[in-house]
């Protein structure tokens, strides 16, 4: 979806605060959302693109007005009702209305499904569309759906770098469509095929792509 | 959940880099509410959420990174492992799991300077650096690396001649980046850790350098 999480080329959002100090959860309220979404996502109910596609798919105005972390909070608010995990009404009165009848996980497993994560590299033998060196064309993609191509790199070309190998699609996976395996790449662009002749001669910006989203350049 | 419901009223003061102003009450309120329903159903362990945040707050972050380079900056077999295989070397602290499943390191050298980003969102390499600063989550960030990266470097006080190539990583992928900074001068003979002590979160990220041994006391 052309969203206003995908940022990469906007213009006009200021200078950067550039404090190292600043700490990593400004309130306890931030913390709490952020552990709510993570031991929420254990139940196993949404993956990952599930969960972005959540919290980008929402009013520009909802994702650019919101702090990082209320987005998080407004995304799993919304994927535990769509899931089923909390019924709308009892979301909004607060008032249990079932217990789960899945236990989470127990708290002293917490480091050690941290330390496993869940790699989105998959074994499947795929063939490659694509070979390190290789010049390709961006797909001019616009899609109401999840998606990962910026929108600063569509239609453009650039060249295959290096092949990290197959992984889950994240535009069918959102979607509870499928992993889609396929290789994904990261895609080197120069400076001046995205932004133009100003842009300085040695800028170069690696974007990580998947074979859908490419086509050979012509 | 509608489009428009920040209605909240608090102050933020977006456009400035400060997404994160103190928020109202209302959604503190709201978080709270889900907490003790999630609770209250058995969806979440309390015990759980406290370890959650305990992890990446006083466990997990860029100490571990730091000791990644150090080694580097120590060890070439260790940093050509490094560059080829970064999940399996950065493995070899115990560094894994969750948004660091599958990671690249880049080399900075005096001909190339890396920087990393994610346009779409915030992803960052977890197990090395921990949770990501406020500004790498922000739109002035995310909006201008890809477009503007030596602006961007500028203010972070990193001024770079225009010979050296500027490489940014956009993460749109499951792909986590490191930056490998250079070794600073004047650090023959340093230990690994007091090299370690150089390496900071933001030269790692690539936005700066590594500490010179002169800036630290």
């Amino acid at each position: 979806m052309n969203g206003a999480h995908d940022m990469g080329g906007m213009h006009g959002m200021g200078p950067i605060d550039t404090d190292p100090n600043d700490p990593l959860f400004h309130a306890e309220w931030d913390k709490r959302a952020f552990a709510i979404t993570l031991a929420l996502g254990f139940h196993g109910r949404w993956n990952i693109d599930t969960s972005r596609h959540a919290r980008e798919n929402r009013h520009p105005a909802d994702y650019l007005g919101s702090s990082y972390y209320e987005i998080w909070f407004k995304g799993v608010e919304r994927l535990a009702v769509e899931t089923g995990l909390v019924s709308a009404e009892e979301l909004a009165t607060g008032e249990p209305a079932a217990i789960s009848q899945t236990p989470p996980p127990d708290p002293a497993r917490v480091a050690a499904i941290l330390a496993k994560g869940a790699s989105a590299k998959l074994d499947d033998d795929v063939p490659a569309k694509f070979n390190a060196g290789t010049k390709v064309r961006v797909l001019d993609i616009t899609t109401p759906g999840h998606t990962r191509v910026p929108r600063y790199c569509r239609g453009r070309i650039g060249t295959i770098d290096r092949d990290h190998g197959v992984y889950v699609f994240p535009d069918t996976h959102a979607h509870g469509l499928g992993k889609k395996p396929q290789h994904c790449y990261s895609v080197r662009f120069g400076g001046r095929d995205l932004w133009g002749d100003a842009a300085p001669s040695n800028d170069t910006i690696y974007v990580d792509l998947w074979d859908d989203y490419l086509e050979a350049a012509p | 959940m509608g489009g428009h419901d920040h209605s909240h009223g608090h102050n933020h003061s977006h456009g400035h880099g400060h997404p994160h102003a103190a928020p109202a009450s209302p959604l503190a309120e709201r978080v709270k509410s889900l907490e003790a329903l999630l609770v209250a159903k058995k969806l979440v362990d309390p015990d759980s959420l406290n370890a959650l945040i305990d992890t990446y707050e006083h466990k997990v972050g860029p100490r571990n990174g730091a000791k990644v380079v150090a080694r580097a900056w120590s060890d070439p077999a260790y940093k050509e492992r490094l560059l080829r295989d970064a999940t399996t070397a950065i493995a070899e602290f115990g560094f894994t799991g969750r948004q660091g499943e599958d990671m690249v390191v880049v080399e900075n050298t005096p001909a190339i300077h890396n920087m990393v980003v994610c346009t779409l969102c915030s992803c960052y390499p977890w197990p090395v650096l921990g949770l990501p600063p406020v500004w790498y989550k922000s739109a002035p960030y995310r909006s201008r690396a890809v477009m503007d990266p030596r602006g961007v470097l500028r203010e972070f006080g990193t001024v770079l001649g225009d010979e050296v190539e500027v490489r940014v990583w956009d993460s749109t992928a499951e792909l986590r980046y490191l930056v490998l900074p250079e070794r600073p001068a004047g650090t023959e003979g340093f230990s690994e850790e007091q090299l370690a002590e150089l390496v900071t979160r933001d030269s790692m990220i690539g936005v700066t350098r590594a500490k010179t041994p002169e800036s630290v006391p």
